[in-house]
């Protein structure tokens, strides 16, 4: 193959636009770029307002995973308040709801978004069994419009025909099983996308014994789903594909900021005991402490000012540029002690084995051994499909324990009105990867509100020295046998399920910056 | 619909523009009709809509994917376009930048090419039906709706708004499934924010579940208590959605059900006015956006973006 730039705008089938372009020679990446496309100016939009407004109002950040930005603020709004912890019907109805939305996020990640660089629906053209599922697929291709199923890339599907079928019929019921994740949410939290539960203080809602049954009804129906269902099919989908295992490494560096709280008393979040834990971890899987003071975010190959580079989240500045030269995307470049880090389901689970968290430990080497396999394969685009399910399988069991823990009857808030003045960091894992939102509460209402998320992480540009993000890292090397049909390339990216909406609106402290920019 | 009868294929481009993917999450909830409905069978009887382009879940990317959109753009027989989330017009529409076949432009400048060949449109979500979260004050990238942005531009063409933040499922399966089945919507099926009066016709503080504690004036004082939720800010008694009645996810909760107070998510004015979300409002002062204020509320609530002259 020859020299050739394969641009990919819009890389569908994930969240929000982004665009990637790569340099294939000789079959392989030798260069990639990723850029976001979209700028909103999110944080500009919560100054000046009720800081009890944040953890509602900041959800519209990213309607696939509301819930952790909701948690985040509320986290930072906590700390900001004073409180020496919530009420436990509230930390648990926390928990229970964005449980929920993370499972529902993975689901829609693995079936919806995914599956379909690896499954063949076409096979359903001729299904004559009983399966109503497969039988509204027939009837669908059958009467020849085909989107948005087609186009799409050909000639690298390799499930039996049994298996693509029985995956198209999973990917239809699936569409129920996410669903179902939502109601779940509904039931402490209101509503989804945008569940209005979660607040400063705690939750808004009741527990009842009616609705923890509900939701341990249809928790359970979800387990036999993962259980039956989404952990075969993932397995089936690396047998077939399992030269996956040695693609999209990317940095070989995680972090995780820990997740669920199992105890609000503790003020750092980073020592409160949590259900996944904090740390750092390398490709030796030795676990290191994490420390938010060597997080800075440079901005030379952003549509921001240069003079802005290299600050600390809590410092941070954001003068855009839309048409900077050197720019190609309008996310920054996070960087922890001057390198990339990847965050997501992957460092979850690589941080909590190199913690020796035992059931983690016995989910992945379960899964290495049925692979023959070392630690090493997670490093991989099936590393991440797989750290999805897992970690499913995971929550399916702490939820129905925090949901037993639920006491009708007791408080599920302390709600107070704003402080006069106050300051807090809220950090914890979206489905995506580590969130982290801080904010300053002055005359009672929020004087500077920032977000540093999951995908500003992974899909970064490169940094002031040249280095690239996690995604542009994992795609550089990798073989790409077809320039017409690059399935390598997106299921690189996707594997990451950038959230490009979650990425791309840095804040400025000072409402004027955005109004200096270059208007054409 | 009996075995043999024919469908008929509506082609349909859903747009994103600067949006957080809410609305097209909140329209795969729907329950009946289902999303399976709406994307594999039909969405009513004898009607399939064809999504020739939906971004979130259309298998082909980059290329192939702009391609069937030009494609779809081009053919004689029209589409349905859905448009979610707001038009940033700041900086030339530099801050949402959108590929088109014909290569590089903006969400801005595709959103009035589709809307220049589109059948009709809906406006999917309050960002787009009025700007919305992603307008929200000081509005630093310049978003408008899509119905300003079209008055802006010229083009006239029927834009229902199916509002909320993310709408209801069944307020946009019933709204597309109205058009196919029995005709676009008349001027008197609307009201003056551009809604079908069918979900939005009545005053959500008068279907509450909680109007019983508001008339005995049993107020809730606190986050987490019970009773009527005005003194902690619901915005019920502006806001017209049948969200009490018809209820979120499968029809198991919404929001004051829930202990939140409404905070007006399918008005105009959603989110400059409802915040301070969790302040009382004063009953007798109430802004009014059924009748002829719709327009007046919507300048009222729509900063302009601040650009350097």
């Amino acid at each position: 193959m020859a020299k050739t730039t394969i641009s990919i705008d819009p890389v569908n089938r994930i969240e929000g636009h982004l665009k990637v372009e790569v340099v294939v020679d000789g079959g392989e990446v030798k260069d990639a770029r990723c850029s976001g496309q979209l700028f909103r100016g999110f944080e500009l939009m919560l100054l000046g307002r009720d800081p009890r407004d944040a953890a509602l109002l900041v959800q519209r950040v990213c309607g696939v995973c509301p819930v952790a930005h909701a948690t985040a603020s509320a986290l930072a709004l906590d700390a900001a308040f004073g409180l020496d912890g919530i009420p436990d019907n509230g930390r648990l109805m926390r928990n229970l709801i964005f449980g929920s939305n993370y499972i529902q996020s993975h689901l829609l990640h693995f079936y919806h978004l995914a599956a379909l660089d690896f499954v063949d629906v076409s096979a359903a053209a001729d299904y004559e069994g009983l399966d109503d599922r497969l039988a509204s697929l027939r009837s669908f291709i059958g009467r020849g419009e085909l989107a948005p199923y087609m186009p799409r890339y050909e000639g690298d599907y390799r499930l039996s025909k049994a298996l693509n079928q029985q995956a198209a019929s999973h990917y239809v019921q699936a569409l129920e099983a996410r669903r179902i994740a939502h109601e779940m949410c509904a039931i402490f939290g209101g509503k989804m996308p945008h569940q209005v539960g979660i607040v400063v203080g705690g939750c808004t809602e009741n527990p009842t014994a009616d609705k923890v049954g509900a939701f341990l009804s249809k928790l359970e129906w979800l387990r036999r789903f993962i259980d039956q269902v989404w952990l075969p099919d993932v397995l089936a989908v690396a047998e077939a594909y399992s030269d996956y295992f040695a693609v999209g490494a990317g940095p070989k560096r995680w972090f995780s900021y820990g997740g669920f709280d199992l105890e609000t008393e503790t003020k750092d979040l980073l020592k409160r005991k949590r259900f996944f834990p904090a740390g750092i971890v390398g490709a030796d899987l030795k676990l290191a402490a994490m420390d938010t003071g060597q997080i800075a975010e440079y901005v030379k190959h952003s549509w921001y000012e240069d003079a802005t580079s290299g600050r600390k989240p809590a410092e941070g500045e954001t003068a855009p540029a839309p048409e900077k030269a050197s720019g190609y995307s309008w996310l920054k470049a996070p960087r922890y002690a001057g390198d990339a880090y990847e965050v997501g389901p992957l460092a979850r689970t690589l941080v909590a084995y190199a913690a020796g968290d035992a059931a983690v430990k016995k989910q992945v080497d379960g899964l290495l051994s049925r692979f023959n396999a070392r630690p090493e394969a997670l490093f991989s685009v099936l590393g991440r499909h797989a750290s999805r399910v897992l970690e499913a399988q995971r929550l399916v069991d702490a939820m129905s324990s925090w949901a037993m823990q639920l006491k009708p009857g007791e408080p599920v808030c302390d709600w107070r009105e704003a402080p006069e003045s106050g300051a807090g960091m809220g950090v914890t894992e979206a489905p995506r990867g580590g969130v982290g939102h801080w904010c300053e509460i002055t005359n009672h209402t929020l004087s500077r509100y920032q977000l540093v998320v999951p995908t500003t992480w992974n899909a970064s540009p490169r940094d002031d020295d040249g280095k690239p993000g996690p995604i542009e890292q994992a795609l550089i090397g990798a073989k790409v046998r077809d320039a017409a049909n690059p399935f390598e390339i997106v299921r690189i990216i996707r594997s990451f399920d950038p959230c490009l909406a979650c990425s791309v609106h840095m804040l400025t402290p000072n409402g004027g910056e955005i109004g200096r920019c270059r208007a054409t | 619909m009996a075995k043999g009868e024919k469908v008929k294929e509506h082609p349909a481009i859903w747009f994103q523009a600067s949006a957080c993917s809410g609305c097209v999450v909140a329209a795969l909830n729907g329950v009946a009709p289902s999303i399976r409905d709406l994307i594999v069978d039909q969405i009513a009887p004898g009607h399939h809509v064809s999504l020739r382009f939906q971004p979130t879940i259309m298998a082909g990317a980059g290329k192939i994917a702009l391609e069937i959109l030009a494609a779809t753009e081009q053919a004689k027989d029209g589409y349905l376009l859905v448009i979610d989330g707001a038009l940033p017009t700041a900086a030339g529409g530099m801050y949402g930048r959108a590929a088109s076949a014909s290569g590089e432009s903006t969400m801005h400048q595709r959103a009035l090419e589709l809307a220049s060949n589109a059948t009709a449109m809906v406006a999917m979500g309050t960002c787009a039906a009025y700007g919305g979260m992603h307008a929200a004050r000081p509005n630093p990238t310049g978003c408008v709706s899509v119905t300003e942005a079209l008055a802006k531009a010229g083009i006239e063409k029927p834009v229902v708004n199916v509002a909320g933040c993310p709408p209801h499922p069944d307020w946009f399966t019933g709204t597309v499934g109205h058009a196919l089945l029995f005709g676009w919507p008349t001027n008197g099926e609307v009201d003056a924010a551009g809604r079908p009066k069918r979900f939005f016709g009545k005053l959500l503080h008068d279907l509450c579940q909680r109007r019983g504690d508001f008339e005995a004036h049993k107020f809730a004082k606190s986050i987490g208590e019970p009773g009527c939720l005005y003194e902690l800010g619901c915005k019920g008694p502006w806001t017209h959605a049948d969200c009490p009645e018809r209820q979120f996810n499968s029809g198991i909760n919404w929001c004051v059900k829930a202990g939140c107070p409404c905070h007006g998510c399918v008005e105009p004015f959603f989110p400059d006015v409802s915040s301070p979300i969790y302040r009382k409002i004063e009953l007798p002062e109430l802004p009014r956006v059924v009748g002829d204020d719709a327009g007046q509320m919507r300048a009222i609530m729509r900063p302009q973006p601040t650009e350097e002259k």
